[in-house]
């Protein structure tokens, strides 16, 4: 297909956006119930924007939801990469890049002509939210089974050190979509792309 | 110990709730298509979302995680090791005081009296004969300092002793091959674990907790301690013990937590 006729989103991508973004809507909100049972800071997250209803239905929800996320980013990894998307989409990336983006971004000098690049902003936050995601499946392997997954466990510096490394890149990832949803608002056919395609 | 609790299911009338909002939106939209689709997406489902969240009150979205459930049991006793071993910490480590956590109060912890005490084993073994706390005393005794981790998050470190659970199900000529080891307890507290993890070298019938005779608010006469299962799978106050092939639930699994239960 030749570029302009080809969708700015492959439907692969587009599919796999929206699961991910149920999976870590159920992610989050059965998270902070959970969190809630056994509070490591000083505040709790108002039951009224959990999900679950109590610490068991809210278990049931996120041991589910954790099949969902697992599954769909290792589909989008894959094809991300099978298909080059990965490179040709996210980098290169360089520090100087994302100063000068970000500058520009923020004088409102930012151009959006081309929906199918990405500036050297979003490249940075797109790879960050994919690192994010891994390590949160990662400490949250050590906090379902510490003794199985004995490497990983003794990697997060044990059991209580990876609830504060779960808890950390959850707070990361809901900065992330707090951005991104703020962006999203800004230049709103970002939306119609990742649902039409075009 | 409140989060621990189920809540009873909020009083509202959903059908009626719908009913409702569904006479509003006739009354302000005019174009019969847009009212249709407004009132499409009037929903149990969508309002369960505006009502605090309680999906898992919807008897579908139930049956569904439920299932997920059962089949994050068969994964997991796929990952399970059964030489793999939890990590032991020194003494220096030890939490104290150590929490006391059960479905009640401390004042309301069972007395077992020690004298007339006697554990009962029955199912799929060879030797039914009850147990005096001597005799399970008498028998090779080992102790562990293990992390024990809470379906509820927190952790905490201590330091249990008593008689490796394999030998007692060995001497008792426990069925080895059979799927579960069912607890029964002073305090009606009941739960079930697999056999692979009944025979995991670290898995103890314990007797004493730092040292002294397991006091009464960390679960005696004994309880089986298993640093490869969460807090609410090792059943304090143990009264009987039994072997079967029949799914035996607990008292917290019967409730939605999940029935393996391994970290």
């Amino acid at each position: 297909m030749p570029p302009q006729i080809a969708p700015i989103h492959p439907a692969w991508l587009r599919v796999a956006h929206w699961l991910n973004a149920l999976a870590v809507v159920i992610m989050v909100m059965s998270g902070w119930r959970i969190y809630n049972a056994a509070p490591f800071f000083a505040f709790t997250f108002p039951n009224g924007i959990t999900l679950g209803g109590w610490l068991g239905g809210a278990l049931q929800w996120h041991f589910a939801g954790m099949w969902l996320l697992f599954f769909n980013g290792l589909f989008y990894l894959a094809m991300n990469i099978a298909t080059g998307r990965l490179w040709r989409k996210f980098l290169p990336v360089s520090a100087g890049g994302v100063a000068r983006d970000l500058v520009s971004a923020l004088r409102g000098r930012l151009s959006h002509a081309d929906p199918r690049r990405y500036n050297q902003v979003q490249r940075l936050a797109y790879l960050f939210v994919m690192a994010d995601i891994a390590v949160l499946i990662l400490s949250g392997l050590v906090l379902w089974k510490s003794v199985q997954f004995d490497l990983l466990r003794e990697l997060m510096v044990g059991y209580e050190a990876a609830r504060r490394v779960h808890f950390v890149a959850m707070a990361l990832l809901v900065a992330f979509v707090a951005v991104h949803l703020a962006m999203v608002a800004l230049v709103p056919r970002s939306l119609l792309a990742m649902i039409r395609g075009k | 110990m409140s989060e621990k609790r189920r809540p009873p299911l909020p009083g509202l009338d959903g059908p009626a709730i719908l009913r409702e909002a569904g006479k509003l939106l006739d009354k302000r939209v005019e174009q019969p298509a847009r009212r249709a689709f407004l009132r499409r997406g009037l929903t149990l489902g969508g309002l369960a979302m505006l009502s605090g969240c309680s999906l898992s009150d919807d008897e579908h979205v139930e049956q569904a995680l439920s299932a997920v459930s059962r089949f994050n049991d068969r994964v997991q006793g796929w990952i399970f090791d059964p030489n793999k071993l939890a990590p032991t910490y020194p003494e220096s480590m030890i939490t104290r005081p150590f929490p006391f956590n059960a479905f009640y109060g401390i004042d309301d912890v069972p007395q077992v009296d020690e004298d007339s005490f006697r554990l009962e084993v029955t199912g799929l073994v060879a030797d039914k004969r009850r147990w005096r706390l001597d005799e399970l005393r008498a028998m090779a005794q080992v102790d562990q300092v293990t992390r024990h981790i809470c379906v509820e998050g927190w952790s905490a470190i201590g330091k249990w002793g008593g008689v490796p659970f394999s030998d007692f199900l060995k001497r008792v000529g426990a069925d080895l091959s059979a799927r579960y080891v069912g607890f029964k307890c002073a305090d009606d507290y009941y739960t079930s674990i697999d056999m692979p993890t009944a025979l995991h070298p670290q898995t103890i019938l314990a007797l004493t907790y730092d040292g002294r005779t397991l006091p009464p608010e960390y679960g005696f006469p004994m309880k089986l301690r298993m640093p490869t299962k969460l807090g609410y799978k090792n059943p304090k106050h143990i009264q009987a013990i039994f072997v079967t092939n029949t799914y035996p639930g607990g008292y917290w699994e019967d409730q939605g937590y999940n029935w393996f239960g391994g970290s």
